[in-house]
């Protein structure tokens, strides 16, 4: 068994989401080595060099990598993957828009959003949004997959670092080019990342009264998120979105406010380790997933909540 | 211009599903089925494309059984111009599906593939980059702004974190997000015009494509279910249950 994994960077530093799948590979048994593709992305090899329990750190580094387009970061991992019995990429939007480009030419039928490995070649994954578990059995020869972050906990970066083997791109597809990035500026985490995230449904009744919302996730430090219904409301925009059809997000507290709890948006939530739910409504169907229920008009509620924080 | 969008028929958004009692799959006896939402923005941002002006014809294909012909007339009612059916009773996986769609991408030479980004049964996110592959084309997924130029397309992304815009090489392969836009309802004269259009029905079988499955599901269970909760009183009880008991603020 000899596993890789793609790595997920900014050139400079590793995305905590590589040390999730790092985990991962570890649970399949074997050697596990991490390649670092990119542009002027050395940092990002060194760091990677120092993660517990890897064997070899693997670096290609090409300008035509500077912003990980699929095409390229796909076209460079065919001429190295020979050699693996495993390539493992985090389902990020990064890895997504890789692995499956990456399985295709290699005639692989990849595994998506794996969250259990059973055996080398058996693996759980979410299906219908988690409705449902599928376990999954393949006998490819190489078996491609992306790792669903929160169901592994990162490894250890340490002090000691192994040798980082660079080995040369290859030329350059120019088919497609990058032109911008705009990453959201906002104090506030990502859905996907954030540990703590509150939600507000159609109950919110208006976008101006995010703001209550907004000013509690400054104060925990929380992501902001919303139902599909307070996205088809207009309060707030479709990125909010956490279902089904939206962001699927597992953090240690998922504080749910004047949100019913319509199957689409809980099977983009009910992972979470500990959930919340305030709704005037004591039999809105969010309290058979709610750890603790707050049944209360949420706009005497959040301020409440806001002061004792 | 021509667009090729590849639709799919799946369980609808609002049905609950549950796995069979013996595990085998999930249950889809007398379950609703609908065009899958995702496909349903792919169609609507081809059919706006047309309308701009920017594209000529829109064709809509899916592989699956005849009874996919439903989804492949809700696709015409939008305002696609003519259906394929690759028609078989097999379970296809997004490898099989992407290898079919090249081989009618061959044949009818699209400037443009739009899809959805995934499909809400299978929840795979795949078959767009695989065909993008396979074809040897440019591919912008989860799209949320796209622009139609000479040559090139410009596509905004919807990446973790914020936004990427890229300039993609034309034929590409784009996958739709769900900000790109609001599919229209079909109105009723057009759902009755969409049963005159052309569907034409190939058997999957017979394009020469190998689209066995690589993968075996050994079985389909309902996630660990919640342990029951609590209500509590008061905004207080709550505050204080989280910091001591949960330990999570």
């Amino acid at each position: 068994m000899k596993i890789l994994v793609v790595a997920e960077h900014d050139n400079q530093t590793l995305k905590l989401s590589t040390l999730n799948t790092v985990s991962a590979s570890l649970l399949v048994g074997g050697e596990v080595d991490v390649i670092v593709l990119g542009s002027s992305c050395s940092n990002a090899a060194k760091e990677a060099s120092k993660i517990v329990g890897i064997n070899n750190v693997i670096n290609i580094d090409n300008s035509s990598m500077a912003n990980a387009l699929a095409e390229e970061i796909s076209n460079n991992l065919v001429s190295v993957v020979s050699q693996y019995s495993h390539v493992f990429i985090p389902a990020t939007t990064f890895g997504k828009n890789i692995m499956p480009r990456l399985a295709a030419l290699l005639d692989v039928q990849p595994l998506s959003d794996v969250i259990e490995i059973i055996n080398a070649n058996t693996f759980k994954r979410p299906i219908y949004a988690g409705s449902c578990l599928a376990t999954v059995q393949t006998n490819q020869e190489l078996i491609i997959a992306t790792i669903r972050t929160t169901a592994f906990d990162p490894v250890k970066i340490g002090d000691s670092t192994i040798p980082i083997i660079q080995q040369d791109a290859q030329n350059s597809l120019a088919i497609s080019r990058f032109i911008s990035e705009e990453l959201a500026k906002s104090e506030r985490p990502e859905l996907t990342a954030a540990k703590i995230i509150i939600s507000g449904g159609r109950g919110m009744q208006s976008g101006d009264n995010f703001s209550l919302l907004e000013t509690i996730a400054d104060k925990l430090g929380a992501a902001v998120g919303a139902s599909r219904a307070a996205v088809d409301s207009g309060f707030v925009p479709n990125d909010y979105q956490v279902g089904q059809t939206g962001k699927i997000v597992a953090p240690n507290l998922y504080i749910a406010v004047g949100i019913s709890g319509a199957i689409q948006h809980l099977a983009g939530m009910k992972d979470s380790k500990v959930i919340v739910a305030i709704n005037k409504d004591e039999d809105a169907p969010i309290f058979q997933v709610a750890d603790y229920g707050l049944v209360a008009d949420l706009f005497k509620a959040l301020p409440e909540f806001e002061a004792l924080l | 211009m021509k667009v090729l969008v590849p639709i799919k028929r799946v369980v609808d958004y609002n049905v609950k599903v549950r796995p069979l009692n013996d595990q085998s799959g999930v249950d889809l006896n007398n379950v609703k089925m609908s065009i899958n939402p995702f496909c349903e923005i792919a169609v609507e941002e081809a059919v706006r494309l047309k309308e701009a002006g920017v594209v000529s014809e829109i064709i809509a294909i899916t592989v699956g059984t005849q009874a996919s012909q439903e989804q492949l007339r809700t696709a015409l009612a939008l305002g696609a111009d003519r259906a394929i059916l690759l028609e078989t009773n097999e379970h296809v996986e997004p490898l099989g599906i992407a290898k079919l769609l090249a081989k009618i991408y061959e044949n009818e030479k699209p400037d443009l593939v739009i899809l959805g980004k995934q499909a809400i049964d299978g929840d795979n996110n795949q078959t767009g980059q695989m065909l993008a592959a396979l074809l040897g084309i440019s591919q912008a997924t989860f799209a949320s702004v796209l622009n139609v130029g000479q040559g090139v397309a410009t596509v905004t992304r919807e990446i973790d974190g914020g936004l990427q815009t890229l300039e993609v090489n034309l034929p590409a392969v784009v996958t739709t997000d769900l900000r790109l836009n609001e599919p229209r309802y079909a109105s009723l004269p057009n759902i009755m015009k969409a049963k005159k259009k052309e569907l034409n029905i190939i058997d999957a079988s017979t394009l020469g494509v190998d689209f066995s499955p690589r993968l075996s599901t050994v079985k389909v269970e309902l996630p660990p279910s919640r342990a029951a909760g609590v209500k509590v009183g008061s905004v207080e009880e709550l505050v204080n249950k989280l910091k001591n008991e949960a330990k999570v603020i």
